[in-house]
C-alpha cells in the first residue's frame, strides 16, 4: 500500500479496504491468542487451509486469524461469518465437518455449538451466551474482527480515524482537554487521572518528552494486556500517537515482557506496517506531526511494572524504583518527562476521541468512568477476558458471566488487584466494581486480575503464595521490603506447616506497617495487602492455624492427612493403582490402608477414588484413625455369597 | 540559589533550595540516624533508617531525609512514636544479618531495638550498597557490584578487575557499617579464585 | 558464540548501551545461556562496566550464567495455577527430576523453572515442556508427561 499523506488520503484508502470486501463472502474467524494456541489452534488452522483448499473453496472463502476472544474456557473458537454461527473447542478432526456441512451446506453442526449449563439449550451466535451477552466490549470487542498482522483490517473498522481527527481537527491542548474531560483513569494499578498525568508532562519545561507503554503485565493470573497487545495492536499505537501529540513527545518506547513472544511479534508488524503507511514516522497524516516507537522486551522482572523500575529498565540497568520524590511524568526516562500507561489506558483513548468524552462519561460510575477488563481465573467455570462497565456488581460478574463455581463447591473469596491487593469475601459480592470502592473494601483494581477462590483455597496459604511471589520478585533495595518480606514470608510459611505460635499476627501487623510506611516504591508499599486484607475477612482461618494446627480448607498439605474411610471402600484398587508413592496397602476384597508413613498428600487418591464410593477423604487437626485390622480388610461381597 | 526556610525538631531552619531534608538538619546540628547514606555519594534510600515525619499545609506523613528535597514552611519532625517505632523494626531486621556490628548495636539501644526479634541468618552484609557506588561514582572502578535481587541480592566482586586495582585501594573497607567483614570476605575470595601477576606482586614475591 | 556473533548482535543495536539488556537477551535466546566471555565482550563494545552486566544478568529471570538442559520445563505459579493445584505438580517434578527451580540436572537433560503466569489460566495447572503447553495437570498426568521426554 503507498504512504497515506492526509486524513482525506486515510479514508479513501479505507473505501478501497470496504470495497473489495463482499459482507456476505463467508470468512470464518478462528482465535489465535496464546491460550487457544495452547489448546491447539494453531493445528485447526492448518487444518482449515488445507481443507479449504482440498474442497476447492479457497477463492470463495477467508480465513481470519484472530487475537483472543476472550472465552479461553473453551478454546480454540470460530465463528463463521455472515451468519455469525459460533463453534467452541474446535479440534482439527472437526474441520472437515465444518467445511463440508457449514460453509459448503450452510448447515449448522449441533455438537460444536455451546450449550446453556442450565437450560441445556444449544446457543449459535456469540452474543446470546451468557458469557458474552452480559459484558460491554467497547475496547475488547474488536479483537474478534481484526487479524493483528493486517493493518488493512484495522482500517476497515475505522482504524486511526482517531488519530486523522486529532491531528488535524484538534490542538494539542484540546486533546488533552477530551481526556481529562473523560476522566479516563489508569487501567494498570493506582488508577491515577490519565489527563492529570499528561497534562505534568506537557508543562513540564524541556523539548524532549516521552510517551512510554507499560506491557510488563506481571500479575501472576491476569493477561488482558497481553491479549489486546496481541489481538489489537494498531489500536495501543494509535492511542499512543494520540496521547504523544497530546503532550509534545516524538518518541515512544513499549516495554513488553518478553515471555509475551506473540505480543512482541505482532506489535513489531504493527509498528512496521504503521510506519510504511505513514501512520507512525515523519509528518504523520500531512501533519507535520513526527512520531516514532521503539520496543524493548522485558528480561523478567515484575517489579519492572512500577513505573520509575521500568523506566531504569529501559535506560538498560537492572531494574530498580528510584528512591527521589518526583514524579515520573515531570523527570522520568532519561530524566525527561514521561507518560507512562498501560496497554489497556492507551486503547481506551482512541475511543474517547472519536466518540468524545461525553458518550465515554456515560458508562461507569461517578468516580470510575468506562469500561474495565478483568481476567476471571481460578475456580471459576467460564475462565477468560471479560470487559464490564465500570459499577457491574461483582457478583454479575462471577456469576452472571462467569458462570459460578464448578463442581457444585462454594464460593469462599474473589482477590483481585494482584499480589498489592487483596482477597474480598462472599458478603462484599454486591459491591459495584470501581477504583475507589474496591480500595475502600480493602481490596484494589489493580490492572484486572480476578481469582476467583472456593472452599477447598486455604486463605493463609494464599496470603503466603503471594508474599512467596513478592519475595522472590522484590529487587531488594530497601529493607522494609527485602527483610520484611523475608520475615512475613517465614511466620507465614511457618503457620501453614503447623509451626504457628501466639504472637505471630501481632509480629506480621508490625512488619506490615513499617513495609507501608517506610518501603521504597508503591510495590513495597502494598505488599503487607494479601496478608492483611485475608486477616481482615478471614482471621478465624489464621487462628485455627496456629491454635489448633488445623486447615480448614483442608488445603495445607503439612497441616492434613488422607485417609481411606473403611466403610465406604469397595476395594476397587483404582487408588492404590493410581498411587504414585506405592503408599496404599490393597489387593483384591481389601479394604484399603494408607500408609501414612508413605504418603507424600499428592491427593491423587482424592481425585480417583470414584464418586460412587467417596471412599478417600482428607482430615485435619485431628489425628488419622488407627487402620484397620488386619482380620477385619476382607470385603464380603453379596453378590457372590448368593 | 534561594533559600527555603523551614522548621526541623521547632527550630527554625534555614537551607539551599534543592537541598534534602536530612542535610538541612546536619546544616543545624540535628542529627537523623543513616545506613546507606554517604556525604561523597548520590543518595541511595535503601536503609530507610533516616524517616521523619513532614507536616506540610495540614498533612503529616512519613518520607525518607536523605532523598525528600526541603520545601518552604514544611515542619519536619525527626523523632516520634511512630518514626521510632519504624526505626526499631529497621533495625532489628538488620541485626538478624550483623548483630554484633557496632552501629547497629549503638542504634538499637536508642531505640531499644531486640537483636534478637528475629532468627539470625548472618550474612554481614545490610546491602547498604557503599563499597558498591564509592568503587562506581568517587573511584571509577567498579570493581565491585551487586548481584542477583530480592532476598537473594549480595555484593561482588570481579575478579579480574580486583586483582588490578583492589590491592592499593581498599577504600570501601572502612565505609562498611559491618566493620568492613563482608567487603573483605569477598575480595578474598573473588581473589583466591583468580591468581595473577599482581597478587604475586602484593605477596612479596 | 564466537565474538563475531556477539558483534552482529551488538551492531544490530547501533552499539547503543540502553539496548544491554535487548542484547543479552538475543544472546541469551540463540545460546541459551550467558558465557562469560561474551559478558566480556558486550562490556567492552557498548563500554559498560561488568558489574552492572553482572547485575543485570543476575537480576531478570531470563537470564542465566549456566548451560541450561536440553528440556526446559517451565510450571505455571500464576495465581490460578495455584488455587488449582499447581505445587502439587512441582512437587512430582522435583521428586521425578531430582532437581529445584532455577536447576538444571548433572546429565543436563532438564531444567526446570517456575514462572508466573503464561496466561493460559483456563488450562491450570499448566506445565510448559519446550514451548509445548500441558495444561489441567495432576501429579498423575506429569509423571507419564516426563517420560516421554529423553
Amino acid at each position: 500500500m503507498p504512504r497515506i499523506n492526509s486524513p482525506a488520503e486515510l479514508e479513501e484508502v479505507r473505501k478501497e479496504i470496504l470495497s473489495k470486501r463482499d459482507p456476505n463472502k463467508p470468512c470464518i474467524t478462528l482465535c489465535s491468542g496464546s491460550a487457544c494456541h495452547a489448546s491447539g489452534s494453531r493445528e485447526v488452522a492448518a487444518k482449515l487451509e488445507e481443507e479449504i483448499q482440498k474442497q476447492g473453496l479457497s477463492a470463495e472463502v477467508d480465513i481470519r486469524k484472530t487475537g483472543c476472544h476472550g472465552f479461553c474456557e473453551r478454546g480454540p473458537i470460530i465463528i463463521i461469518r455472515p451468519e455469525e454461527i459460533c463453534y467452541f473447542q474446535i479440534k482439527p478432526e472437526d474441520v472437515p465437518e465444518i467445511v463440508s456441512q457449514t460453509i459448503k451446506e450452510k448447515k449448522v453442526i449441533e455438537r460444536l455449538l455451546y450449550t446453556d449449563p442450565n437450560t441445556k439449550e444449544k446457543i449459535i451466535h456469540e452474543s446470546e451466551i451468557p458469557f458474552y451477552k452480559n459484558q460491554g466490549r467497547i475496547v475488547f470487542g474488536s479483537n474478534v474482527s481484526v487479524d493483528p498482522k493486517s493493518i488493512e483490517d484495522y482500517l476497515a473498522i475505522g482504524g486511526y480515524a482517531a488519530l486523522a481527527k486529532a491531528l488535524s481537527g484538534m490542538t494539542a491542548d484540546a486533546v488533552l482537554q477530551e481526556v481529562k474531560k473523560a476522566n479516563l483513569r489508569g487501567r494498570g494499578g493506582g488508577g491515577f487521572p490519565a489527563g492529570t498525568k499528561w497534562e505534568g508532562t506537557r508543562n513540564a519545561p524541556g523539548d524532549i518528552k516521552y510517551v512510554i507503554v507499560n506491557a510488563d503485565e506481571g500479575d501472576p493470573g491476569a493477561y488482558m494486556d497481553r491479549s489486546l497487545l496481541e489481538g489489537n495492536p494498531h489500536a495501543v499505537l494509535e492511542g499512543l500517537t494520540i496521547g504523544a501529540y497530546a503532550v509534545g513527545a516524538h518518541e515512544g518506547y513499549i516495554y513488553v515482557r518478553q515471555e509475551y513472544p506473540l505480543a512482541v511479534e505482532n506489535v513489531n508488524i504493527a509498528i512496521k506496517t504503521a510506519m510504511e503507511l505513514g501512520l507512525l514516522g515523519k509528518n504523520i497524516l500531512g501533519s507535520g506531526f513526527d512520531f516514532t516507537v521503539k520496543v524493548h522486551r522485558g528480561a523478567g522482572a515484575f517489579v519492572c511494572g512500577e513505573s520509575t523500575a521500568l523506566m531504569t529498565a529501559l535506560e538498560g540497568r537492572a531494574g530498580e524504583p528510584r528512591p527521589k520524590y518526583i514524579r515520573s511524568n515531570i523527570v522520568g526516562l532519561w530524566g525527561k518527562p514521561s507518560v507512562l500507561n498501560n496497554v489497556e489506558t492507551w486503547a481506551n483513548v482512541p475511543l474517547i476521541i472519536n466518540k468524545g468524552a461525553d458518550w465515554f462519561t456515560q458508562i461507569g460510575t461517578e468516580s470510575s468512568k468506562g469500561t474495565k477488563i478483568f481476567s476471571l481465573v481460578g475456580k471459576i467455570t467460564n475462565t477468560g477476558l471479560v470487559e464490564v462497565p465500570m459499577g457491574t456488581p461483582l457478583r454479575d460478574i462471577i456469576f452472571k458471566i462467569g458462570g459460578g463455581i464448578p463442581g457444585g463447591k462454594k464460593f469462599k473469596a474473589v482477590q483481585t488487584g494482584g499480589p498489592s491487593g487483596g482477597c474480598l469475601p462472599e458478603d462484599a459480592l454486591d459491591l459495584p466494581v470501581g477504583f475507589d470502592e474496591l480500595t475502600k473494601a480493602g481490596s484494589m483494581m489493580g490492572s484486572g486480575g480476578m481469582i476467583v477462590m472456593d472452599e477447598d483455597t486455604c486463605m493463609v496459604d494464599v496470603a503466603r503464595y503471594f508474599l512467596e511471589f513478592l519475595t522472590d520478585e522484590s529487587c531488594g533495595k530497601c529493607v522494609p521490603c527485602r527483610e520484611g518480606m523475608r520475615q512475613m514470608l517465614k511466620i507465614l510459611t511457618g503457620i501453614t506447616k503447623g509451626k504457628g505460635k501466639e504472637g505471630d499476627i501481632e509480629l506480621l501487623e508490625a512488619l506490615a506497617e513499617t513495609a507501608m510506611e517506610a518501603a521504597l516504591c508503591a510495590l513495597g508499599k502494598s505488599s503487607p495487602n494479601p496478608f492483611l486484607s485475608t486477616l481482615k475477612y478471614f482471621r478465624d482461618e489464621y487462628e485455627a492455624h496456629i491454635q489448633e494446627k488445623r486447615c480448614p480448607a483442608l488445603s495445607c498439605k503439612e497441616l492434613i492427612a488422607f485417609y481411606i474411610d473403611p466403610a465406604k471402600c469397595n476395594a476397587c484398587t483404582t487408588c492404590a493403582r493410581k498411587c504414585p508413592s506405592d503408599a496404599i496397602i490393597g489387593g483384591k476384597n481389601l479394604i484399603h490402608i494408607i500408609d501414612q508413613e508413605k504418603c507424600t498428600k499428592c491427593g491423587t487418591c482424592f481425585e480417583v477414588c470414584p464418586p460412587k464410593f467417596r471412599a478417600v477423604t482428607k482430615i485435619s487437626g485431628v489425628p488419622v484413625p488407627p487402620p484397620v485390622p488386619e482380620e477385619a480388610r476382607t470385603i464380603v461381597r453379596e453378590s457372590k455369597q448368593k | 540559589m534561594s533559600e527555603v526556610l523551614l522548621q526541623i525538631d521547632g527550630k527554625e531552619v534555614k537551607a539551599k533550595q534543592g537541598m534534602t531534608v536530612l542535610e538541612a538538619a546536619q546544616s543545624a546540628g540535628i542529627s537523623i540516624p543513616t545506613l546507606c547514606y554517604h556525604e561523597k555519594l548520590e543518595p541511595f534510600g535503601a536503609c530507610r533508617l533516616c524517616i521523619v515525619e513532614v507536616e506540610s499545609r495540614g498533612s503529616t506523613r512519613l518520607v525518607v531525609s536523605c532523598v525528600y528535597p526541603v520545601e518552604k514552611n514544611i515542619i519536619v519532625r525527626t523523632r516520634s512514636e511512630k518514626v521510632d517505632r519504624i526505626r526499631k523494626m529497621i533495625l532489628e531486621l538488620q541485626m538478624a544479618h550483623a548483630p554484633d556490628a557496632f552501629i547497629l548495636q549503638d542504634l538499637a539501644k536508642e531505640y531499644g531495638a531486640d537483636k534478637n526479634r528475629f532468627e539470625k541468618e548472618p550474612s554481614f552484609c545490610i546491602h547498604c550498597g557503599l563499597c558498591v557506588r564509592y568503587c562506581a561514582e568517587v573511584k571509577k572502578k567498579n570493581a565491585i557490584g551487586f548481584v542477583d535481587r530480592g532476598i537473594r541480592k549480595e555484593i561482588s566482586f570481579i575478579p579480574e578487575i580486583a586483582a588490578k586495582e583492589c590491592w592499593n585501594c581498599k577504600e570501601c573497607f572502612p565505609l562498611c557499617p559491618t566493620e568492613a567483614l563482608q567487603a573483605a570476605y569477598v575480595l578474598v575470595e573473588a581473589l583466591a579464585a583468580f591468581p595473577s601477576p599482581s597478587a604475586e606482586h602484593a605477596s612479596g614475591k | 558464540m564466537d565474538n563475531e556473533r556477539v558483534d552482529q548482535i551488538i551492531d544490530k543495536y547501533n552499539r547503543e548501551p540502553s539496548y544491554l539488556i535487548q542484547v543479552l537477551l538475543d544472546i541469551q535466546a540463540e545460546n541459551n545461556w550467558l558465557p562469560k566471555e561474551a559478558l566480556e565482550r558486550v562490556s567492552e563494545r557498548l563500554q559498560v562496566p561488568l558489574t552492572r552486566i553482572q547485575h543485570i544478568a543476575t537480576f531478570y529471570k531470563a537470564f542465566s550464567l549456566v548451560p541450561k538442559g536440553r528440556h526446559q520445563i517451565h510450571i505455571c505459579m500464576g495465581t490460578a495455577c495455584h488455587v488449582r493445584g499447581a505445587s502439587r505438580v512441582l512437587d512430582k517434578v522435583e521428586e521425578m527430576t531430582g532437581i529445584k527451580p532455577g536447576e538444571t540436572d548433572l546429565d543436563l537433560k532438564f531444567s526446570l523453572e517456575i514462572v508466573n503466569c503464561l496466561g493460559c489460566c483456563a488450562l491450570g495447572p499448566v506445565m510448559e515442556i519446550d514451548g509445548k503447553t500441558h495444561g489441567k495437570m495432576s501429579p498423575a498426568q506429569t509423571t507419564d508427561v516426563l517420560k516421554n521426554y529423553e
